[in-house]
C-alpha cells in the first residue's frame, strides 16, 4: 500500500439491477492533489463518490480511502474524509454554530476542541458574524460555505465534494473556489470533487478524470488533456448551404488537424486559427456560398470533452440513475 | 379559456400519474365508514360480572342459574363465581370485572317468608355505556325472575339495588385518556413520521451517514428524540386535559407519577411503531397519506370513545393488537379509578413488549447506506 495514495480504485463497478452506473473504473488519487471528476449528469460521478463515502456498496472491485477499504473498514474511511453531499444538507432551523456543533459531536470532538475548531472554520469561510443566525436566512453561497466548514470540522485528510458549486451564482462560485484552494493549502488536504463545469475543473484541479456513461474515458492534468487533442484552436462554423465534397475541402485547408460535423455545424481543429480562417473564407467565396456563423476559440476542456466522448457536455442525455431517488430534493 | 383548461389538465394529469394517492384517498373514507360504523352504538357484550351467592339455597341458586343462562345466550356478560365478596370488590376496583352481583345471606328465607329481598349490583361506572347496559340487563333479568322464576306460592318479589363504585364520570372525562394517547400519537407522527421522511428526502440523513455514527446510535437517537417530544406532548395533555375535563384532584402526585410513566411507555411504543412503518419509506407523501388512515385504524378500535365490548369479533381482534387499546385502558384506569400499576400490569407488559418487537424489527430493516 502506497501511503502517498489517498484514494485507490481498482475495477470498481456498481450495478442497479441491470443498469451499470459505474463500469470497472481504475485510478488513484495522490495525497495533496485536487482531483476532479468531470462528466454530465448521470455519468456515474455521484455513484462513484457515494461508494467512496460508504453510502453505496460497490457491486464489484475495490476502493481504499486513506488505506481503509470502503467495505471492510467503512468507519476508518468515514473518520478520514470530510464530505459535502450534492444536496444542501444543513439544518435550516438551526444556526450555523449549532449545525457545526452537531457534526463536531458526531465526529466525537472534545468540547474544548469543538469550540476552537468551529470558531476557526467559521472564520475561514467568513461566517463568524453569522454564527448565531438560523441557516434558513442564508443565501445559497453562504450555505455552501457553511457546509465546507462543516465537512472540515474533524480535520479530515481527504475532502470529497459532490458538485460543490452547482446552483451558485458566478460570484459565489469564484468565492467558493478561492476558499477551497486556500483551505486545501492551509490544511494539507487531498480534494476530490465532481463537477459538470469545465471552468471549475480547469481552474481547481491538478488532474481531471473525464467520466461518461459510467466509464473513465480520459485522465490527466487539464493542460495535458488540452494538448492531447489535435489543434490549438477550434473553429466552429456553419454555412448557408453545403456543396458536394465540402468535408474534404475543409480538411485540405492549411493547418487543419481534424474536421467533425454535427447537425450542420463543422468543428475544425487547427494548429493556426487565423491562417485557417483566412483560407476558409477564400474557399467559401470560391464555392459561391456564405458563412452563417463562425467562432474561433482556444482549445478548452469543452473541446477535450467532445473529443473523448463524441458529444457535448451540455448535450449529454440525462439517463435517470436508479440510485438517485426521485424524492431527493435537489437544488 | 385555454389557460384555464391548461391548469385543469395539469392537475388531472398529476392525479392520474399517482394511482396510489387516488387509492389511498378512497381508502380513508371507506375505512372510516367501516371502523366508525362498528365503533359506536353496537350492543354491549362480554362484560364480566362476579357473582357472590351468600345464600346458597334453591331460590338463590335459581337466580344464579338465570344469570348463567343470560351469560350463555345473550352474552351481555359472563359470570365469574366468587366465594368472598371482598375479593370480588377488589377485582372490581382493579378493573378485572365490570360488576358484582351479591345475593345476600337471607335471600331465600326472606323471599319465602314474603319479605322482598334485595339483590345488590355493585358496578364500575367509569364506563357509562357498559354500566347502563349491565344495570338494564340485570333489571330485566329480575323482572323475569319475579315473573316465572320464583317457586310456586311465593307472593314476594326480589328487587335490585344498584350501587356505583365511583362518582359520576362525565363523557369528557371518559374521553380524556384517548385524547392523551392521541396527543402522543400526533407527536410520533409529526416527529417520527413526517419530519423524519422530510429530513431523509432533503439529504440531512446523508450528511449523518458519512460520519462515523453507528447504526445503533442513529436508530436510538431518532427514537429517543421522538420519545422526548411525544412525552412532552402527552404530559401537557395529562395536566391541561385533566383541568379541562375536571378530573377530581388533578395534581395528585402519586397518580401523576403513574401517568407520566405510562406516557413514556406509550411514547416509546408509538415512536417505535412509526419508525418501523417508515424505515424503508423515501417518499414524503407517504406519511401524510397514512396519517389519517392510522389515526382511524388505531384510535377508534381502542375503546377510547366507546367500549370495545360492543365491537364485532373482527374489530375486537384488531383492538387486541392495537397499542392504543392498552395505553387507553392504562390511562382510563389511572385517571378514572386512581389505581396503581397492579391494575394495569397487562397494559404495561403489552406496551413494553410491543416496543421491543417493533424496535427490533426496525433495527433489522434499517439500512445504513442509501
Amino acid at each position: 500500500m502506497d501511503r502517498a495514495l489517498d484514494v485507490e480504485i481498482e475495477d470498481l463497478s456498481k450495478y442497479f439491477g441491470s443498469f451499470c452506473a459505474v463500469d470497472k473504473m481504475n485510478f488513484n488519487v495522490k495525497h495533496g492533489e485536487v482531483f476532479g471528476l468531470l462528466g454530465p449528469n448521470g455519468a456515474g460521478k455521484s455513484t462513484l463518490i457515494r461508494m467512496l463515502t460508504t453510502l453505496v456498496t460497490p457491486s464489484s472491485g475495490h476502493a481504499r480511502v486513506n488505506g481503509f477499504d470502503v467495505v471492510q473498514n467503512p468507519n476508518g474511511v468515514r473518520q478520514s474524509i470530510g464530505v459535502i453531499p450534492q444536496a444542501m444538507t444543513s439544518d435550516l432551523d438551526l444556526t450555523a454554530w449549532e449545525n457545526m456543533t452537531i457534526f463536531a459531536k458526531l465526529y466525537g470532538l472534545s468540547p474544548q476542541k469543538r469550540k476552537t475548531a468551529i470558531h476557526d472554520l467559521l472564520g475561514a469561510v467568513n461566517l463568524l458574524d453569522w454564527a448565531d443566525k438560523p441557516v434558513k436566512t442564508f443565501s445559497g453561497g453562504m450555505r455552501r460555505r457553511l457546509e465546507i466548514a462543516r465537512g472540515l470540522v474533524h480535520e479530515p485528510r481527504i475532502f470529497i465534494l459532490d458538485e460543490p458549486t452547482t446552483g451558485l451564482d458566478p460570484v459565489s462560485r469564484v468565492a467558493a473556489w478561492e476558499m477551497l484552494d486556500r483551505l486545501r493549502r492551509e490544511r494539507d488536504l487531498t480534494v476530490m470533487l465532481s463537477t459538470h463545469y469545465m471552468d471549475e475543473a480547469d481552474k481547481l484541479c491538478d488532474r481531471i478524470a473525464i467520466v461518461d456513461h459510467g466509464k473513465l474515458v480520459a485522465l490527466d492534468s487539464p493542460l495535458k488533456l488540452k494538448t492531447s487533442i489535435p489543434g490549438t484552436n477550434t473553429i466552429e462554423v456553419s454555412f448557408s448551404s453545403v456543396p458536394a465534397d465540402w468535408q474534404r475541402t475543409l480538411e485540405s485547408l492549411p493547418d487543419v488537424a481534424t474536421v467533425k460535423s454535427d447537425d450542420g455545424v463543422y468543428r475544425l481543429s487547427s494548429n493556426n486559427g487565423p491562417r485557417t480562417v483566412l483560407a476558409l473564407m477564400d474557399a467559401v467565396h470560391a464555392a459561391g456560398i456564405s458563412v452563417a456563423s463562425l467562432s474561433v476559440q482556444s482549445t478548452t476542456l469543452d473541446h477535450v470533452f467532445v473529443h473523448y466522448t463524441g458529444h457535448d457536455l451540455r448535450d449529454a442525455a440525462h439517463k435517470p440513475n436508479p440510485a438517485e431517488s426521485r424524492f431527493i430534493i435537489r437544488r | 379559456m385555454h389557460r384555464l383548461l391548461a391548469i385543469i389538465e395539469r392537475d388531472l394529469r398529476r392525479f392520474k400519474a399517482n394511482p396510489t394517492l387516488v387509492v389511498m384517498s378512497l381508502m380513508m373514507p371507506l375505512m372510516q365508514l367501516v371502523i366508525l360504523g362498528y365503533a359506536f352504538g353496537g350492543q354491549i357484550k362480554h362484560l364480566e360480572i362476579g357473582v357472590v351467592d351468600q345464600d346458597g339455597h334453591v331460590p338463590a341458586t335459581k337466580l344464579s342459574a338465570m344469570l348463567n343462562a343470560v351469560a350463555a345466550n345473550a352474552r351481555t356478560y359472563e359470570t365469574v363465581p366468587y366465594a368472598d365478596e371482598g375479593r370480588a370488590l377488589a377485582d372490581l376496583r382493579d378493573g378485572r370485572i365490570n360488576g358484582v352481583v351479591t345475593i345476600p345471606p337471607n335471600f331465600s328465607r326472606d323471599l319465602l317468608a314474603g319479605k322482598s329481598p334485595t339483590v345488590a349490583l355493585i358496578e364500575d361506572n367509569t364506563d357509562q355505556f357498559s354500566s347502563s347496559a349491565l344495570a338494564g340487563s340485570m333489571a330485566s333479568l329480575l323482572g323475569a325472575y319475579n315473573g316465572n322464576g320464583l317457586p310456586p306460592r311465593t307472593t314476594a318479589s326480589a328487587s335490585l339495588s344498584v350501587v356505583e363504585v365511583y362518582p359520576y364520570v362525565p363523557y369528557i372525562q371518559y374521553l380524556l385518556p384517548g385524547t392523551i394517547v392521541l396527543a402522543i400519537f400526533m407527536a410520533a407522527m409529526m416527529g417520527g413520521g413526517i419530519q423524519y421522511i422530510d429530513d431523509k428526502a432533503r439529504g440531512i440523513h446523508e450528511g449523518y451517514l458519512v460520519t462515523p455514527v453507528t447504526k445503533f446510535e442513529l436508530i436510538m437517537g431518532f427514537n429517543l428524540a421522538g420519545t422526548i417530544k411525544a412525552f412532552l406532548s402527552g404530559s401537557v395533555l395529562v395536566i391541561l386535559g385533566s383541568l379541562i375535563a375536571g378530573i377530581p384532584d388533578p395534581f395528585n402526585l402519586l397518580r401523576l407519577a403513574h401517568m407520566f410513566a405510562v406516557v413514556v411507555l406509550t411514547a416509546l411504543a408509538l415512536i417505535s411503531m412509526m419508525f418501523l412503518i417508515m424505515v424503508r419509506i423515501d417518499d414524503p407523501v407517504v406519511p401524510r397519506m397514512i396519517f389519517g388512515l392510522l389515526n382511524t385504524l388505531l384510535y377508534f378500535p381502542s375503546g377510547a370513545v366507546y367500549p370495545t365490548s360492543s365491537f364485532p369479533g373482527w374489530m375486537r381482534v384488531l383492538s387486541q393488537f392495537d397499542p392504543f387499546t392498552y395505553a387507553v385502558h392504562g390511562f382510563k384506569t389511572l385517571v378514572l379509578k386512581n389505581t396503581g400499576f397492579a391494575a394495569i400490569d397487562i397494559d404495561i407488559l403489552f406496551l413494553a413488549g410491543f416496543t421491543v418487537i417493533t424496535m427490533a424489527a426496525a433495527t433489522v430493516l434499517f439500512k445504513r447506506t442509501l
